[in-house]
């Protein structure tokens, strides 16, 4: 990574399109966009209505699908990453967003907005942990 | 709820993904190596794209929250607001965040862009969203079988773990 993939508007539009979201999930459903919490309880089956968790993955797919066609290159999936650590992420994201209830989401866009300390203090500790993670891993590996 | 109302929620929810994912793919969040350049902040080449992210999307979300569903009795759609009420600092909370950011700096997934990302039909996205999906099953059963006899009351539980 250099700073030639430095990208302010690009990222702060695509901050506006999932704060867009978070707000119509909100003001329409009264749900919270936390995917960690809507996935989880969309597989194992939540209390109460259900449909609309369904049909909210169903979007974010579709949406993902319709973007893929259209600029592949945004979905550039190369890291120096072996395989078999991308599954130890996954289990750790698994376990450690429904523990923390939420993720990036939950707690990083809807709790942060909402002025709510449980997810400020989330946030910070992610944001943390996965830094100290990459200065782990770049130290293990070499120059990566 | 009327069955049009649910109908036009179902929608609303539809729309809400839809935009969620073009939110991450534009802001770059479907790049792991995106991603984790945001977090290598001692690489000498620090990315602060994905603080534009979180940024944008607060900017946006937060004002509407505090103007507009902070003064609504209940959302558009439906009967009520489900926005968690738990204030406490718990350890769950604490560890919890802290092995999302570990696996979040390992693999450069967080689950919206794994979930996007499966799309790509690329190896990396579907074996993250697998194990993340195990992760999820097991933490559900693990809690289910120490909450059930425990907890007394059904109710109660369940809105205070109402997801954030």
């Amino acid at each position: 990574m250099d700073h030639s993939s430095f990208t302010p508007l690009m990222s702060l539009a695509g901050g506006a399109l999932i704060g867009l979201s978070a707000t119509v999930l909100l003001l329409a459903n009264g749900r919270i966009a936390g995917i960690s919490g809507i996935y989880a309880s969309a597989i194992t089956g939540g209390s109460g209505p259900w449909q609309w968790r369904w049909l909210f993955l169903a979007g974010l797919l579709m949406g993902g699908a319709l973007l893929f066609g259209l600029m592949p290159a945004a979905f550039a999936i190369v890291t120096d990453r072996p395989l078999w650590a991308v599954a130890v992420a996954g289990l750790l994201v698994g376990v450690g967003t429904r523990y923390g209830s939420g993720c990036t989401s939950g707690h990083g866009v809807c709790g942060m907005s909402r002025l709510s300390k449980r997810s400020f203090v989330a946030t910070m500790v992610f944001i943390i942990t996965g830094a100290a993670t990459v200065a782990v891993a770049r130290l293990l590996g070499g120059a990566a | 709820m009327s069955k049009q109302s649910h109908l036009g929620a179902n929608a609303a929810a539809f729309l809400a993904g839809l935009i969620f994912a073009a939110g991450l793919v534009l802001g770059g969040m479907t790049q792991p190596a995106k991603v984790i350049g945001f977090l290598d902040f001692f690489g000498g080449a620090w990315d602060p794209s994905l603080a534009f992210v979180m940024g944008g999307a607060v900017l946006v979300h937060a004002p509407i929250y505090a103007l507009v569903v902070r003064r609504r009795s209940q959302p558009v759609l439906q009967d009520r607001f489900h926005i968690p009420t738990q204030r406490e600092l718990t350890v769950p909370l604490i560890a919890g965040s802290a092995l999302f950011g570990v696996g979040w700096g390992l693999g450069g997934f967080c689950p919206g862009p794994g979930l996007v990302s499966l799309t790509s039909l690329e190896l990396e996205a579907a074996t993250f969203v697998g194990a993340m999906t195990l992760g999820m099953v097991v933490h559900y059963l693990v809690t289910r079988t120490s909450d059930a006899p425990a907890k007394a009351p059904p109710t109660a539980p369940r809105t205070s773990r109402a997801d954030a």
